[in-house]
């Protein structure tokens, strides 16, 4: 796979009203800037890659779009309102859905129970309110299937699925439960090759059902496979926003690493990284 | 489970087996000690051991453990220790004791108040062990001693210097809630099947086994009540998710501290209930109650599939971990063997119940 087209891409257009606007954000912890003034914008039905080495600022920058933390300066736009949120929760009401690393996944439970942690559904009133085991069973069958993923059944657990395949639960648990906006924290990073093109579908698909995908990677290959629009955060700022066609991977992988250190490196380890 | 549309076939997905189904039940070990151990004893044991009376003498301790086994696996999965409740049970008989003999407190007084303080004892443990983020292992061990000295103490107080309190049944007489909580139950099925030839009799026409003790079905339910909440209401989810991954459970929305809490109230009121049922039956209290008995509750939860390091494991299990536990205390003395073999079996179960499950978890979870 290289810079080429893999997935139809969807066209969202610039006209398209973005659901979530940054707008400079500046984010301070003590006297260290981890971001100097970020703009992004994430339109439904995309995939907007956020691009960035190792302490680019990539993280905080999500923690920010997700209520983690609170931003130093600069404004955040909720489909065009002014926002500032408080907590995670607040975000995720609002429809900004985070897929971390970590997956919030408990491998010991069983898919179902994952599925619908925290927001089980219900059946009868008071005493007899119980869990509706079978609607969340069917539900949990049907998200999965959409996604391409055959379960043995319903009780299987977490832990016996791949890691491609805990990303698909963790994404269909978040489009199911309304998200408009899902962040995926470098979900391919762990992943083989085989895992990482089911993720990528994955994001395909979620992007076709009019989500707003924001896609953070360092890698320049998966993000040429799937964005629409791709941003470069370089030492908290952003080098600017580019659309496919626009650019190469080639030249984001330059804006990436700071073009001139890439260049010399990439003479001595012939042509390789 | 309902269908909503054909299964995709996937070759690569082999049919699932009724043995690999059946080794996914946490509570499988349990089930299968049990069955073991009950042949082994039907082999080794007299014959008197399983009539009806030998059944109700092995499970009225059975029952008294288990009530506080199936707690402890709640929490367990939940994802923390509790070693306070053996010294719980002390301490709140020496409670109940002094509600009713020092201030002469009827039942229906005495009783609710006994485990409003057993619950606050539950939140001030759990409160620690949450707010600090320290090992509960560690709180609880503190409040062990702690709950066990003030019983010591508290007792001396009450009865100017005695470390037991007697005068319980008195201080009761018929007061109208005692047989829920002491005596026998189903006494007027028992003596009509006496009088039937169903089941033993004295020579005087009277029944053996005079009925079924309290406990045991105060037992009995409070697995099904659980084993209700774990599987089919989302509490239950709420307790798996907390053991499983605290962090994962709550940035999903659980609500991992009030679980957690609720479940350190859960286990101080099973140690309550056993406190009550004891005092009552025994007619007074003492400090050594419920000695050992958080170890018991821990080894009984674990031989019922329990992982020690939460988020898996059952009340059913618990329920015949606390069976085979008093099968085992009692069934020895029905046999040749000597008694004091009791603890190296109950070790070598333990051990044996340990490895089964880290084995069980490791295919659950698919690592290898």
């Amino acid at each position: 796979m290289s810079g080429d087209t893999t997935f139809h891409h969807g066209d969202p257009g610039t006209d398209a009203a973005p659901i979530v606007a940054m707008r400079d954000i500046e984010k301070h912890f003590g006297n260290i800037i981890a971001l100097a003034g970020v703009s992004f914008d994430i339109r439904p039905g995309e995939c907007h890659c956020l691009l960035g080495d190792n302490g680019a600022g990539k993280s905080t920058f999500i923690k920010t779009m997700s209520g983690v933390h609170k931003p130093t300066k600069g404004e955040i736009l909720l489909e065009g309102r002014p926002l500032s949120f408080s907590s995670p929760r607040d975000a995720m009401e609002a429809g900004i859905a985070t897929v971390y690393q970590d997956l919030a996944m408990i491998p010991l439970m069983s898919v179902t129970r994952n599925f619908f942690m925290g927001r089980e559904p219900t059946r009868g009133k008071w005493l007899f309110k119980r869990m509706d085991i079978e609607r969340a069973n069917a539900v949990t069958m049907d998200e999965m299937r959409r996604m391409g993923i055959n379960l043995r059944g319903p009780d299987q657990a977490v832990g016996t699925l791949s890691g491609g395949e805990r990303q698909t639960v963790a994404i269909a648990r978040a489009v199911y439960f309304g998200a408009k906006v899902l962040i995926l924290d470098e979900p391919t990073s762990a992943l083989g090759v085989r895992q990482t093109s089911n993720v990528l579908a994955t994001i395909d698909r979620v992007r076709k059902q009019g989500v707003g995908v924001v896609f953070i990677t360092h890698n320049v290959r998966h993000a040429m496979a799937v964005g629409d629009r791709f941003t470069v955060l370089n030492r908290g700022k952003t080098l600017g926003t580019a659309r496919r066609g626009a650019i190469t991977g080639n030249e984001l992988q330059d804006l990436m690493a700071g073009g001139q250190e890439m260049a010399s490196l990439e003479g001595s380890l012939g042509g390789t990284v | 489970m309902a269908d909503v549309s054909p299964i995709i076939e996937d070759e690569r997905l082999k049919r699932e087996g009724f043995a690999t189904k059946l080794m996914k039940r946490p509570e499988l070990g349990a089930v299968a000690g049990f069955v073991a151990i009950t042949l082994f004893f039907l082999v080794t044991a007299s014959g008197t051991m399983f009539t009806l009376s030998g059944i109700m003498n092995f499970m009225t301790p059975a029952a008294q453990l288990g009530i506080l086994a199936i707690g402890a696996a709640l929490l367990m999965i939940g994802g923390e220790f509790d070693l306070s409740i053996g010294s719980m049970v002390a301490f709140s008989g020496l409670v109940f004791g002094a509600f009713v003999v020092t201030f002469g407190m009827p039942l229906v007084v005495a009783i609710p108040a006994t485990f409003a303080i057993a619950a606050a004892i539950g939140v001030l443990n759990g409160s620690i062990v949450l707010r600090t983020g320290l090992p509960s292992f560690i709180v609880t061990l503190a409040f062990l001693f702690i709950l066990r000295g003030a019983s010591l103490v508290g007792l001396k107080v009450a009865t100017g210097g005695s470390t037991q309190l007697r005068g319980v049944r008195d201080a009761i007489g018929d007061d109208w809630l005692a047989p829920l909580f002491s005596g026998d139950a189903f006494t007027g099925l028992f003596s009509w099947l006496a009088e039937q030839g169903v089941i033993d009799r004295f020579p005087s026409g009277l029944p053996k086994v005079p009925g079924i003790p309290v406990e045991i079905l105060w037992f009995v339910a409070f697995a099904l009540v659980a084993t209700y909440v774990l599987l089919r209401t989302p509490q239950g989810n709420w307790i798996f998710a907390s053991g499983g991954d605290e962090n994962a459970a709550s940035n999903s929305g659980v609500p991992v501290r009030r679980v957690k809490i609720s479940l350190f109230v859960l286990t101080a009121c099973c140690a309550t209930l056993v406190a009550v049922i004891t005092v009552i039956d025994a007619g007074s209290t003492d400090a050594r109650r419920g000695f050992m008995k958080e170890f018991e509750a821990i080894i009984a939860a674990v031989i019922g599939g329990c992982l020690l390091t939460g988020g898996y494991g059952s009340a059913i299990g618990a329920f015949f971990g606390a069976i085979i536990f008093g099968m085992v205390t009692l069934g020895l003395t029905y046999t040749d063997i000597d008694q004091d073999w009791f603890q190296v079996f109950l070790g070598a179960m333990l051990l044996a119940a340990v490895l089964f499950n880290n084995f069980i978890r490791k295919r659950v979870t698919g690592e290898r």
